[in-house]
């Protein structure tokens, strides 16, 4: 182990170590986990040349105040973020996102607030010096499951990294952000557990994200889905997306940290092309959600992962 | 019998195996779920992410990067069901419960107008089988308890159920792996880990489709294993 590290004087919000999540183990009652935007994490591990499943730090709303104690190292901060670095001589440098700055010694990086939007990422060149569970180093702070003992990030924790800063060259790459509110969705598998009129006002009035939302759901408030059928099912595996309207006819959507199986009728899922966007809206923004078919998902999904790519392969070096 | 395949979102599909609840229907979808699992592990099955039985369902989910709900369902579409079997690594367990922990013996012995000890007689003679594991990790749902036992949910559930804690609803059986919030009636206690993060190669001791039979331990031996 190097002796690298950094000290964490204030953890944020809900800051944990997150890659691509913990597969094949959803049958023991493990969820996936994982980034809740899979699109800037591997931006993030792009720009200080990591490989793509590099764990990263995330966070939201207010992020992390962190100090270097010993060691340099590249970082880059992907989202809509905004943080400055404080250096060891006091200068303080306005952070832009998506561009990698080098931290030296006794420098100290924080991460204010996510603007606008719900999570960020940190990624540092070479990793984060932590140890996965089952192949991930996902933070599943419900079961306790991951690196930092499965916990959020602690006042006074110490992170490791892995390696000294080796690459004198730094990085960047122009973003434009999206504002839709529109959210594509299929039809559910209990789509006709509801009424004619509730099918219609989903697709056709407004939710609002209320602030019972976290890594593991979001809960919404707007017309009351009325079910004609039963308000509970046989509990059936969920998946990542999925829109349950429980007896109160309020929609949730699981989010990431789903529980594994559940019991509540599915009115719609979100598309896979969407979920980035869904899970950046804040409490009391307003969404409304559109139908479209499997095949349309498919491609507008295989679209969504060009432009990622193409996003990848235009990162510049900058001076 | 599977009785309908589609797709759930668009990286996942639904192998729906109809409404009933029994043992039969259930070993049908671990028997799917076995042989998934094991195309899996053999490479023949790439961009599988995970596979979730259920009481009457299993769920697939995918990388949409790598494979579709349209190539899953073909594959589904050419498996021969009746060549199926219950994995050989399936397995049999003795857990060990300590009733002296129960918290709702006495109400069920009312409402159920059975004496506390014939409860527990009859629990310890259920040969239990595991429907699922889920919600959250190492939770299992096991049944089929004799009717007599049958009870609802209480009305207001705890705030905290210490972990370990067994339980019973309806026909079903669980173990809290985990100190949780919970509804189900109490009726002991079992010192054994259900979930352990420090074996990463079967963290989770039980398996869906395996099978469980209880064994009354004191509250001494309770205490000596729970140290181990």
């Amino acid at each position: 182990m190097s002796n690298f590290f950094f000290k964490v004087l204030r953890p944020g919000i809900n800051s944990t170590f997150q890659d691509k999540g913990r597969y094949h183990m959803q049958h023991l009652g493990v969820t996936p986990g994982g980034c809740m935007d899979l699109d800037l994490f591997s931006i993030a591990n792009a720009l200080v040349k990591n490989s793509s499943n590099e764990g990263v730090l995330e966070f939201a709303y207010q992020g992390p105040l962190l100090k270097l104690i010993n060691g340099k190292t590249k970082i880059a901060i992907t989202g809509n973020v905004l943080f400055q670095i404080i250096k060891s001589n006091n200068e303080t440098i306005k952070g832009e996102c998506y561009r990698t700055y080098d931290m030296d010694k006794g420098d100290q990086i924080d991460i204010l607030a996510t603007k606008k939007s719900s999570y960020g990422y940190m990624a540092l060149e070479g990793g984060f010096d932590i140890k996965p569970f089952c192949k991930s180093v996902s933070i599943l702070s419900r079961a306790q499951i991951g690196p930092n003992e499965g916990k959020k990030l602690k006042i006074d924790n110490k992170i490791n990294i892995k390696i000294n800063r080796n690459n004198n060259k730094n990085y960047a790459i122009k973003i434009s952000s999206k504002n839709e509110s529109t959210i594509r969705v299929l039809k559910g598998s209990q789509f006709d557990y509801f009424s004619k009129k509730s099918q219609k006002d989903f697709f056709s009035k407004e939710y609002k994200i209320s602030n019972l939302t976290d890594r593991m759901g979001m809960r919404l408030e707007g017309e009351v889905m009325e079910n004609i059928v039963n308000t509970n099912i046989r509990s059936e595996g969920i998946t990542k997306g999925a829109i349950q309207v429980p007896a109160d006819g309020q929609p949730i959507i699981l989010l990431t940290d789903y529980p594994t199986i559940g019991g509540y009728p599915k009115i719609a899922n979100v598309t896979s092309v969407d979920y980035s966007l869904l899970i950046q809206k804040t409490p009391g923004e307003k969404i409304s959600f559109k139908l479209i078919e499997l095949h349309e998902a498919e491609q507008l999904y295989k679209e969504h992962l060009k432009s990622i790519s193409k996003i990848i392969k235009e990162i510049r070096e900058i001076n | 019998m599977l009785k309908r395949l589609r797709n759930i979102g668009d990286c996942g599909i639904v192998c729906d195996f109809g409404d009933e609840v029994n043992r039969e229907i259930n070993t049908g979808v671990i028997k799917l779920f076995h042989h998934i699992k094991n195309e899996v592990s053999l490479g023949n099955l790439n961009g599988i992410l995970n596979y979730t039985p259920s009481y009457n369902k299993l769920i697939i989910n995918f990388d949409l990067k790598k494979i579709n709900s349209s190539k899953i369902i073909d594959f589904l579409k050419s498996v021969n069901f009746s060549t199926l079997k219950l994995s050989q690594s399936s397995k049999k367990w003795k857990i060990p419960i300590c009733y002296d922990f129960e918290m709702d013996l006495e109400n069920m012995s009312k409402t159920l107008k059975i004496n506390k000890d014939e409860i527990i007689n009859i629990h310890l003679n259920t040969d239990f089988f595991i429907y699922m594991i889920g919600f959250i990790p190492g939770h299992p749902f096991m049944g089929d308890l004799n009717s007599k036992l049958f009870l609802n949910r209480l009305k207001t559930p705890r705030v905290k159920i210490p972990p370990g804690s067994v339980g019973i609803v309806e026909k079903f059986c669980n173990i809290y792996p985990y100190e949780s919030p919970g509804g189900w009636n109490i009726i002991g206690r079992t010192p054994i880990k259900l979930f352990n993060k420090k074996d990463e190669k079967e963290p989770c001791l039980l398996s869906p489709g395996d099978s469980v039979k209880f064994k009354s331990i004191s509250k001494k031996e309770f205490e000596k294993l729970a140290n181990e």
